[in-house]
């Protein structure tokens, strides 16, 4: 018998989670609601079969996440038996923070980074797990799968600690919390043959179908509802597009295709000669703009 | 939980190609060498060819080549790897970096670590889950004393598989005779070295010879390309698969009633090796006890058999005590089980190692207290020499005798990775400090039983109509430790208690007078200390120590030694200036003159306590009042009755 490289990723990835609830006293799963969360939560029942996930899952809402995803988050939380908390940042909420007005950098920063440092401060969760994939980005390629983060969640990229054979250290100090990435040695590949392989739900915008969408600065927005200003001139036109990367809706860029299903989506993956972060903005703002954002506390 | 959609099998998928993709296996390796070897252009020219880099990722490349790169005009594939923005401006890379590409056949992890010297801890981290290594050598320069030290540790982390990429061959106009030197050279050292599989292999990676396909600049050479061969090498699990059963238990997964209204008791852990049947017997260790398996259970159903790579739980037919932690094994095959240990250890942090001092060891699913005691050498790794040593520093390496605080099951490093691999944490910084390999026990574990004695330390203790314990006073020099331990004693003696004062004056000038100052001589000061502590309270007293005890790591060792409540830790708290105010022993005039080295306030930390028992402040109390209210204490604590 021979396991395959996704069988050998699925052993670790559940190995991961394992080692973190047993050394940890407060574990939470944070649930984007795009694939690689949806992966995650999928393993997080391998993991702890017959017994349901020992821990919440935890949304950092941002508002301007699109239509299908909200309701994808409700079904999924609804069938896995686990407690949903979703957590929408109070400042940014009362200031109307939003991609239009204030860019992209603000909107992140107040909906994402600082939501979540509240949220994981509000509820005093001392591990949280992400979908993060090393293979991802430059900075995340160096990262630890157990990333620890101070009391004020700052990442230090230069004081690791080594990760040796499949020992992972989780002792920390009071205040201090882990990021644990169980998808760190997943590629974009990977996750979609498992997604496919293991039949697990997705949003449906990951399959390509005719959206209204405007073409602005070169990317594709679609318009999925009456928040976002047209600009002179801009008209929403129907396409087949579909969406490799999946975020709050006016930042994520979509592309056009005729992919509609897995094999179809797999075999576009496999042609495909642009990375997924291509289509997502928030990467785009400066050089090693990933490496500075996380280490301000951003996942 | 809604019951899920069964996954497809392999078999089950339509598409050909797919069915390709979805079925193949993976390959994790590591290469050494460094930038000057060509490494990062090896690398970048794999991911290339292997069109694992997309458009957005090369134009980038280009953008960042021109920006910082090296070779003006050319692809710079080092800045690939150079992932972090810091590095990039120092030129270097400085820590694992993992990458990913994959052909028809196999998923490949890179893991990309630094060839220089001070970075034996990468490499070591980055090896530590390689099924093979790629070593680099420059065909101008032939083997070098890095070759050796990289060939050595791939030897230590016991990879099976090792490749040594001749490269810039085109520097050599692809001189047959270069060549075979350096593969000579080699082969005679990997044999020295014990290395089992060795193939040598003629690269150019800049132009891309035998990297995919056999060089027509190279019609000498027969052997694979290096694409080739880490497309079909055998990974280890073939190996392991014929090993027995070993299963680290992660976590005992408890329902009480389930949907069956059943209660549900499994053992969810990785299996390390070897492979499990429903109805195998298997043994629990260290307790020994057997059961057979009753259900290998999944989330898509139950299993028949279960193999080395899978993370699995299972149940057993008895109710036998398992806890996180032991190892699940074959039951006629179990592994060995001691508490003493001869190891090969690769110190990884700044602070250097300090034998005597305590250090938490995680070994698979357990995590015990280790003691270093004694080092016996460290390795030279350019030479292999063996030294005499005191200490390790980061990225030395060395070989020595470990004592647990309770025995394990294990298996030999170079048998099984998991089950003979460990880490040592710092009980203070918690790091990871050191990684080390085991390598035989020494059986005296098995040899020397503890003689069970009838007359207990509680019936010692009993007889002299008290409790024992350890006062354990700490500050600085000229706190007011002796003073203050010394009206304790005799307000204790005047109480008609039995009790015992351990200070400089009894302890430096006898037990531990061959100790100096240095970190290495107080840690090992106060384990002395420590255990003539435990001695003594073992013989019923109550044990006053007055040392400075400056490491809270050391504390919390002797802390350790005690019973639950038997240790009562007293801060004699005096702020610096205070106590060089006093220098009651002029000790730190001399220190700051500098006739006095490693003096603990001056050019030596003081680690002050973070709960003590009993917190006195010496400026506010007198030492009289301090010594009434610790024996106020010891009465509100039950340790003294009038």
């Amino acid at each position: 018998m021979k396991l395959t490289h996704l069988h050998r990723l699925e052993a670790e990835s559940i190995h991961i989670m394992r080692e973190v609830i047993a050394e940890t006293e407060h574990p939470v799963m944070l649930y984007s609601i795009g694939k690689d969360s949806s992966v995650m939560l999928h393993l997080a029942k391998k993991a702890f079969y017959p017994a349901p996930p020992p821990f919440p899952l935890l949304h950092v809402d941002t508002t301007w996440k699109f239509k299908d995803m909200y309701a994808m988050r409700d079904r999924v939380a609804q069938e896995s038996g686990m407690d949903l908390i979703v957590h929408v940042n109070p400042e940014a909420k009362a200031q109307n923070v939003n991609p239009f007005t204030h860019g992209s950098v603000v909107h992140t920063d107040m909906w994402k980074t600082q939501g979540l440092k509240q949220a994981l401060d509000k509820y005093k969760f001392d591990a949280a797990f992400g979908g993060g994939r090393r293979d991802e980005e430059k900075s995340r390629a160096k990262e630890r799968v157990l990333s620890f983060r101070s009391a004020a969640h700052r990442w230090d990229p230069k004081n690791q600690r080594p990760e040796l054979w499949r020992l992972y250290n989780a002792r920390k100090h009071r205040g201090e919390s882990i990021r644990v990435f169980p998808l760190s040695n997943w590629t974009e590949q990977d996750v979609w043959q498992y997604i496919y392989l293991e039949k697990i739900p997705i949003v449906p915008l990951y399959y390509s179908k005719l959206r209204p969408v405007v073409e602005r600065d070169g990317t594709l927005i679609m318009v999925d509802d009456d928040r976002m200003p047209l600009r002179p001139g801009e008209k929403p036109m129907m396409k087949k597009v579909r969406f490799r990367t999946l975020g709050c809706y006016p930042l994520s860029g979509a592309v056009e295709s005729q992919a509609e299903t897995l094999p179809e989506i797999i075999e576009e993956m496999l042609k495909a000669r642009t990375s997924e972060r291509e289509g997502r903005m928030i990467d785009h703002d400066a050089t090693a703009s990933m490496e500075k954002k996380k280490q301000e506390g951003y996942f | 939980m809604t019951a899920q959609a069964t996954p497809l099998t392999a078999e089950q998928v339509g598409d050909a190609n797919i069915r390709l993709r979805v079925t193949r296996s993976l390959l994790r390796f590591n290469t050494c060498g460094s930038v000057d070897d060509g490494k990062s252009t090896l690398i970048g020219r794999l991911l290339y060819e292997s069109k694992a880099l997309f458009d957005d990722q090369l134009a980038a490349l280009a953008a960042d080549s021109k920006r910082v790169g090296t070779r003006p005009g050319e692809l710079d594939y080092a800045l690939l790897l150079d992932g972090l923005s810091a590095e990039r401006e120092q030129g270097i890379t400085i820590d694992v970096a993992y990458r990913f590409f994959s052909t028809d056949k196999r998923n490949f992890i890179v893991a990309d670590t630094p060839g220089h010297e001070q970075y034996t801890r990468n490499m070591v981290t980055g090896a530590s889950t390689a099924d093979l290594s790629v070593i680099l050598v420059d065909a101008r320069k032939g083997m070098l004393v890095q070759t050796r030290r990289h060939s050595f540790l791939v030897s230590l982390l016991g990879i099976r598989h090792v490749v040594v990429v001749v490269n810039k061959m085109d520097l050599v106009e692809y001189s047959e005779k270069v060549f075979r030197d350096i593969e000579t050279e080699y082969r005679k050292f990997a044999a020295e070295l014990g290395l089992p599989a060795v193939t040598v292999i003629p690269v150019s990676a800049v132009n891309g010879d035998n990297i995919i396909s056999p060089s027509t600049n190279t019609p000498w050479y027969q052997g694979p390309t290096l694409m080739g061969l880490l497309d079909s090498v055998d990974v280890d699990d073939s190996r392991l698969q014929e090993q027995p059963l070993r299963l680290p238990v992660q976590w005992v997964n408890r329902i009480n009633h389930d949907s069956k209204n059943l209660d549900f008791r499994g053992f969810a852990g990785t299996i390390v090796s070897g492979r499990v049947h429903k109805g195998d017997t298997i043994r629990a260790q260290p307790s020994g006890r057997t059961s057979k398996v009753a259900r290998i259970v999944t989330f898509d159903g139950d299993l028949e058999q279960a193999i080395v790579g899978q993370s699995i739980t299972l149940t057993l037919e008895d109710e036998i005590d398992i806890s996180r932690g032991d190892l699940i094994v074959k039951a006629d095959a179990p592994a060995e089980v001691s508490d003493q240990f001869e190891a090969t250890v690769v110190w990884m942090n700044e602070a250097a190692l300090l034998p005597g001092r305590s250090y938490l060891m995680k070994i698979g699913t357990k995590t015990v207290t280790a003691n270093i005691a004694p080092l016996k050498y460290k390795i030279n790794v350019n030479n292999l020499q063996h030294l005499a040593a005191n200490t390790l520093e980061l990225n030395e390496i060395g070989v020595v005798n470990l004592q647990l605080d309770r025995p394990i099951a294990f298996d030999p490093y170079q048998v099984n990775r998991d089950t003979g691999g460990f880490i040592l944490i710092d009980r203070m910084s918690n790091d990871t400090v050191g990684a080390g390999m085991l390598r035989f026990a020494l059986r005296r574990a098995q040899n020397v039983h503890w003689q069970a004695l009838d007359v207990n330390k509680a019936a010692r203790a009993a007889i002299k109509g008290q409790k024992a314990c350890v006062l354990w006073y700490t500050g600085l020099s000229g706190a007011g430790k002796s003073t203050i331990a010394n009206l304790v004693d005799k307000k204790l003696y005047s109480m008609k208690r039995h009790t015992y004062l351990l200070d400089g004056d009894n302890i430096r000038h006898g037990l531990n007078k061959d100790l100096g100052f240095t970190d290495v001589d107080r840690v090992e000061n106060i384990r002395r200390i420590a255990e003539v502590a435990k001695l003594m309270v073992d013989a019923g007293l109550i044990v006053s120590t007055a040392f400075i005890s400056p490491f809270g790591s050391e504390r919390l060792t002797a802390r350790g030694l005690m019973a639950e409540g038997e240790f009562i830790e007293i801060f004699v708290d005096t702020p610096l200036g205070v106590a060089e105010q006093r220098d009651p022993k002029g000790l730190y005039k001399k220190a700051r003159r500098g006739d006095l080295k490693n003096f603990t306030g001056i050019d030596s930390p003081y680690e002050t306590p973070a709960k003590p028992e009993i917190h006195i402040d010496t400026t506010k109390l007198s030492p009289e009042e301090a010594a009434q209210s610790i024996v106020d204490h010891l009465r509100a604590r039950g340790l003294i009755e009038d």
